[in-house]
């Protein structure tokens, strides 16, 4: 298993950088993440990556509709704040593993 | 994995057929492609337009005759095609098919629309089918963002990294 470095702790990650046990997660850890996929965390990121974390960990499955319907964010402010590929990307700042989802 | 040197940058996908199925191909793939920050056009034409015409987007059916791959529920044998005559049946089976569809959080073509485009993908309807099935543009869910051409069709299909998809 891989490791890396952020905010001083040392993390496990799988072969594409996706944290392989969300407790080590942190918020300093989450602004290094970000920072490497080129976005500032801003109060809303955090929102919606806690929005993500207690999906993940009540096991339900993520999806664009599910944070649609979260009333948390809409999709497309969701979109502009993680550009490109947004659940990839918030998932992998939020220490959480990929998404499963086709929807 | 995947080839890093020629990423896939675009996709062009023509929805041709009405059926839950084709429709839901087009929808899904579109969206996949947005959600993974490819640029994303959808082109309805013929009895693809079940997909993007206000009036008919809201209940899209799925064939019960000349459908092999149709399986009765619980049994899972074939669904013999004579059934498939039964007045209802149609509906029945569609209404199941959409129902099985929203318990895996799949969403009806309207929100499925809004979630395509809020991530920025195109919604187009091809100008002949317009003319074919005497619609105006005023008949069309407000997702779609222009009637083309086959021409114009191919003129925004281009780019390095664009792929055209026929479904």
């Amino acid at each position: 298993m891989a490791t890396k470095n952020y905010a001083g702790a040392t993390v496990n990650v799988n072969e594409e950088g996706y944290f392989t046990d969300p407790s080590q997660w942190n918020k300093e850890i989450a602004i290094e993440i970000a920072k490497e996929e080129g976005i500032e965390l801003t109060d809303q990121h955090f929102k919606v990556l806690e929005l993500l974390r207690q999906k993940n960990d009540t096991g339900e499955a993520l999806s664009i509709r599910g944070i649609n319907k979260s009333g948390v964010i809409d999709v497309k402010t969701f979109y502009e704040l993680f550009p490109g590929a947004p659940l990839k990307k918030a998932t992998k700042i939020a220490g959480i593993p990929k998404p499963a989802s086709c929807v | 994995m995947s080839d890093n040197k020629h990423p896939i940058k675009k996709v062009n996908i023509i929805c041709a057929k009405g059926n839950i199925e084709d429709i839901y191909a087009a929808l899904v793939m579109g969206n996949g492609a947005v959600m993974e920050g490819i640029e994303a056009n959808l082109f309805f034409t013929f009895f693809g337009m079940e997909g993007i015409v206000k009036k008919w987007m809201k209940k899209p059916h799925t064939a019960v005759i000349g459908n092999p791959g149709m399986r009765m529920p619980v049994l899972g044998s074939r669904m013999p095609t004579f059934l498939g005559i039964i007045p209802g049946l149609e509906s029945l089976v569609s209404g199941m098919m959409r129902k099985q569809m929203d318990d895996l959080d799949v969403p009806p073509i309207d929100e499925f629309l809004d979630l395509y485009t809020a991530g920025g993908g195109k919604v187009y309807a091809c100008k002949l089918a317009m003319d074919m099935f005497k619609l105006k543009e005023e008949d069309l869910t407000d997702h779609v963002s222009g009637i083309l051409t086959v021409g114009e069709f191919y003129e925004i299909a281009g780019g390095e990294g664009s792929q055209i998809i026929f479904t």
